[in-house]
């Protein structure tokens, strides 16, 4: 066996180090200095830290390589995610700067974690090997737990905090589970020698494999809350902070679906057929449930969160349907959703107050007569999400269903388009709150700041540049998915 | 290809620039946007007429072409044009929305710049649908149109208006997606066909598919136009758009919302897919005339009349369903032509309404009475416009019906015969309507004080009578720039027809 000596490699694992690095500093820093400015000076540390770590990234493009014995692998899929994943921490930063101070949240801890957590989104993405892939999932899932509790003193936060950790470590557990069943079967552990073992004839299918494959999803499904594997969702993404909300909603489920492709459309991408019809339930499952559910919600987190199941079930549509050249459109869409969510989120935040965080849907009446401006850019990232043109939302799912519509999987697209509909109507009512109601009461002063004009400004440029001018992030999401070719 | 200057593009985001701009000026001032608006939309007008004047009558295909790649590899393009169908709608379009930013004048008084802001989005998502010709493009010009819609029913409009305007919304949406689905089966059959996978329009046009998969494209295009025309059963969402969307909104909406149903059929669902169309004629012929007769007996018992007015569009737009379906040359123009009346008449009705509403703050027919003799000159003015609607001879509506029922009768006589007794039907309406209105005594103390017509609207009326007028009389002006493009249509569609099914029935004699 050949030893590498670890340091030729560190020149591949840059954006990792720096997101550590910046994340102990933050640690150090709370320990040392006085509590009052640490909020500043965390937040510009993970800014630039996370900065630094994406314009590496971008370097990086273009490489293909297997580092740490084949533990760690630098391509061009991974660089895609890491990329997301890290333009989702700045935005998340920049909506936390004033967000942390007004909910007087531990200033210290929160950006460290912040970064911990996508540092676990990191490794997750980039890696064929399923204990690094464990591993990462590991290291994101307990730093986003304890995010989800730093509302002190609410308890609806620390409800969602035990919540998603009971849940998420039952999960994990059947991930960890499908995975020794896989691995007991075949005995690799890396996911492109197990496609290779299982094509190449002495491997005999066998109902542990199968069960194996099922705990994956299983496992996946709840990280990416696909239905049935949802149920912890609205009650996490209502009670946690918002701005975690926005982060999980976003970096979570970009990570978890980056390595669910990853997974399926290598190791077990021999095995389609019969994965390709569970996933097809689970789907419309998705799309259903989650679309109709977020009909009766009357408190916009909770709606945004059932959104974002029925936006899982969108991706699960193309992810179902199997085809690798066209698994981009999976890669566009989650970047797509993420500048949406985020900048829904980011004006739910910008409503909010410490004593009334303004959630519920009569909080929005009559917003358009007095913020016309905020009113406008909820409405750009509300008809994004149900998929108005020009809108970048609407590119997303324009090619998603193609993919459904090119293999064939009519019905599949024909249930997603009628969703779309269901969907457009609980968009439109908050849109409808906004510009067709008058006031009710007061919701007070706005809270300004310009880190979230910021955050807004950048997501609405991103949707209607993207959903005109799709062509260059398409191409770069082709690249990025050839290596399943 | 050498650099021409690009007419269609400009027209089609002109009124999005006004509209970026608008939003800019200070909210203080509604005079200043009003007369901006005014002015830009007057000049966009203006600029629309060089459509009308250099086009090119001898040829059926499209002018004023623009092709430019947009996302090539997956053969989405920026390709606009027009041709005598839709050139004429897009001066339609343009010439409405004048009359629709003066009719708003006084009415609108709160938010006005998000209203004009939403009116001239509104016109560049109309023009964009009317001229793209890449599916992709025209779809999202298509669902672009839903959005200020909405706003314009949902904030300015009556007391209704949350319901009606999310009835609105979805209903086009359904629609509308499934023919997504059905653009994008077309694009891969096209594809796999040849080897070129595009979505420009004039190069589909040349798909031949099993006849099966025709008609289960056809059925998803067919499904979203009938919603928008709207058909018979679907048309439940337009009394309530209508009566609830302010008079501009009503205007924009009878004159050329509609008619991108109508277009949609000519230019979409039936040159793409001939054959299913020809075997689904007999079903929308007759949904055509059940909308026809049904409307107009709905039209009878209405107690309002912007309700009554809405139904008579479901009623119109059968006429002009029923004359394209005809698949002849009478029926053809007759339909097409019956749009742009459709549009002048109605959109006056509308307006007509909105004016005594202004006054008045009721549009129930048992409200007035006799207003004839407090409002003479509006009484001329909407005496002109309701013959126009029946299609009395000398008027615009005249020409388009009696082509559309020559068109039925050459096709079946049954249609024919039962379309006539439709026309009967709407000079009943229309007329008692009137009579009830306009003549008679005075019978409400409130109607005495009502003043007549002012310049502004003596100025939106001339111009809708004027139109009336010279359709109906000089239609030969019209007929010239359709012609060629109705020839071409026909003939495209049988070649298409006879080359893949030889022994297929042809569908004019």
């Amino acid at each position: 066996m050949v030893v590498m000596k670890p340091e030729l490699a560190f020149g591949w694992i840059i954006p990792e180090i720096v997101i550590t690095l910046s994340a102990v500093f933050i640690l150090l820093l709370s320990a040392f200095r006085r509590k009052s400015d640490i909020g500043r000076l965390a937040g510009g540390v993970s800014l630039i830290g996370a900065g630094l770590a994406l314009f590496f990234t971008c370097r990086l493009w273009n490489s293909d390589i297997d580092i740490y014995n084949g533990l760690y692998t630098i391509d061009n899929f991974g660089l895609f995610f890491k990329a997301l994943v890290l333009v989702i921490s700045l935005l998340v930063t920049l909506l936390s700067l004033r967000y942390v101070e007004r909910e007087e949240m531990i200033k210290g801890e929160y950006y460290a974690l912040l970064l911990f957590g996508i540092l676990g989104m990191m490794i997750m993405v980039s890696s064929n090997h399923f204990v690094t892939i464990f591993i990462g999932l590991e290291v994101m899932s307990i730093a986003i737990y304890v995010l989800c509790g730093l509302l002190i003193g609410n308890p609806r936060s620390a409800e969602a905090s035990l919540k998603y950790f009971l849940l998420g470590a039952f999960a994990t557990a059947f991930l960890l589970y499908g995975i020794a069943l896989i691995y007991g079967t075949t005995g690799i552990l890396d996911v492109r020698e197990i496609a290779r073992y299982v094509t190449s004839g002495n491997f005999l299918i066998t109902p542990a494999f199968m069960a194996g494959m099922a705990l994956l999803i299983v496992g996946f499904g709840f990280k990416t809350a696909s239905v049935p594997f949802h149920m912890w969702t609205p009650d996490v993404y209502e009670g946690a902070p918002t701005s975690i909300t926005a982060y999980m909603a976003t970096g979570v489920k970009a990570a978890a679906f980056g390595a669910f492709l990853r997974v399926f459309y290598t190791a077990l991408y021999p095995f389609l057929t019969e994965w390709s019809g569970m996933l097809w339930i689970i789907a419309v499952l998705t799309m259903t449930l989650g679309n109709i559910t977020a009909l009766m919600q009357n408190d916009i987190k909770r709606m945004l969160a059932y959104s974002s199941i029925a936006h899982a079930g969108y991706i699960l549509i193309a992810f179902a349907v199997g085809d690798r050249v066209f698994s981009a459109s999976i890669l566009f869409y989650l970047l797509v959703y993420t500048f949406m969510n985020i900048g829904a989120f980011a004006v739910v935040i910008l409503l909010g107050r410490k004593e009334a965080p303004n959630t519920g849907i009569e909080s929005y009446a009559g917003l358009a007569t007095r913020h016309p401006m905020i009113a406008l850019a909820m409405s750009i990232f509300l008809l994004s999400l149900a998929g108005v043109p020009p809108l970048a939302g609407f590119m997303g799912k324009f090619y998603v269903l193609s993919d459904a519509i090119k293999a064939g999987y009519y019905w599949l697209a024909i249930i997603g388009v009628l969703n779309s509909v269901v969907a457009v109507y609980y968009y439109l009512r908050v849109i409808m709150y906004m510009y067709f109601k008058e006031p009710e009461g007061e919701i007070g002063r706005m809270d300004p700041s310009p880190a979230y004009a910021v955050v807004i400004g950048i997501s609405i440029w991103a949707l209607i540049h993207m959903g005109i001018f799709p062509r260059s992030f398409l191409l770069i999401a082709r690249e990025s998915v050839n290596i399943f070719m | 290809m050498d650099m021409v200057f690009p007419l269609l593009s400009t027209i089609i985001f002109l009124p999005l620039g006004v509209a970026l701009i608008l939003i800019l000026l200070p909210r203080k001032n509604p005079l200043l946007i009003k007369v901006f608006t005014l002015i830009w939309t007057i000049l966009e007008f203006g600029l629309s007429l060089p459509l009308f004047f250099n086009f090119n009558e001898k040829t059926a295909g499209m002018q004023f072409m623009e092709n430019l790649d947009w996302f090539p590899e997956f053969g989405i393009g920026y390709i606009l044009g027009v041709d005598g169908i839709s050139m004429l709608l897009v001066l339609l379009t343009t010439f409405l929305t004048v009359l629709c930013v003066l009719c708003s004048w006084n009415s609108i008084t709160d938010k006005v710049k998000e209203y004009y802001a939403s009116f001239l989005l509104l016109e560049t998502a109309m023009l964009g649908a009317l001229c793209a010709l890449d599916l992709v493009l025209f779809y999202i010009f298509w669902e672009l149109m839903l959005v200020p819609m909405y706003l314009l029913i949902g904030v300015w409009g009556g007391p209704r208006r949350i319901y009606a305007a999310i009835k609105f919304f979805l209903f086009t949406m359904v629609g509308s997606v499934l023919m997504l689905l059905a653009i994008m089966a077309l694009y891969f059959h096209y594809g796999r066909d040849t080897g070129l996978y595009t979505f420009n329009l004039l190069e589909l046009y040349k798909v031949s598919m099993p006849v099966m998969k025709q008609y289960w494209l056809f059925a998803a295009f067919a499904l979203s136009f009938a919603i928008k025309v709207p058909m018979f059963p679907f048309h439940t969402w337009l009394p309530d758009a209508h009566t609830e969307a302010p008079t501009a909104g009503s205007v924009i909406l009878a004159g050329v919302l509609l008619k991108m149903g109508t277009y949609g059929f000519l230019r979409f669902a039936i040159p793409l897919f001939p054959q299913a169309a020809l075997a689904a004629a007999p079903l929308i012929s007759i949904l055509a005339l059940i909308g026809i007769i049904y409307g107009a007996i709905m039209c009878i018992m209405q107690t309002d009349m912007k309700r009554l007015i809405a139904y008579s569009s479901v009623s119109h737009l059968g006429y002009v369903m029923l004359g394209i379906f005809a698949f002849n040359m009478q029926g053809l123009e007759g339909g097409i032509y019956q749009m742009l009346n459709h549009g002048i008449s109605t959109g006056g009705l509308f307006l007509i309404v909105g004016m005594i509403y202004e006054r008045r703050h009721t549009r129930m027919i048992a409200d007035f009475g006799g207003l004839s003799k407090v409002m003479p000159r509006l009484a001329v003015f909407f005496m002109i416009i309701t013959l126009s609607s029946i299609a009395l001879p000398g008027t615009n509506g005249f020409v388009g019906e009696f082509l559309i029922l020559l068109g039925a009768f050459r096709s079946n006589v049954s249609y024919g015969v039962l379309a006539t007794s439709g026309v009967i039907l709407g000079a009943v309406y229309m007329l008692w309507m009137f009579q009830r209105v306009m003549f008679g005594q005075i019978t409400k103390e409130e109607n005495r004080g009502l003043k007549d017509i002012t310049k502004r609207e003596t100025v939106i009326l001339c111009a809708i009578v004027f139109f009336i007028f010279f359709m109906g009389l000089y239609s030969q002006a019209f007929f010239r720039k359709i012609d060629a493009t109705a020839a071409g249509y026909l003939q495209n569609m049988q070649t298409k027809i006879a080359s893949t099914h030889p022994a297929g029935p042809v569908p004019w004699r």
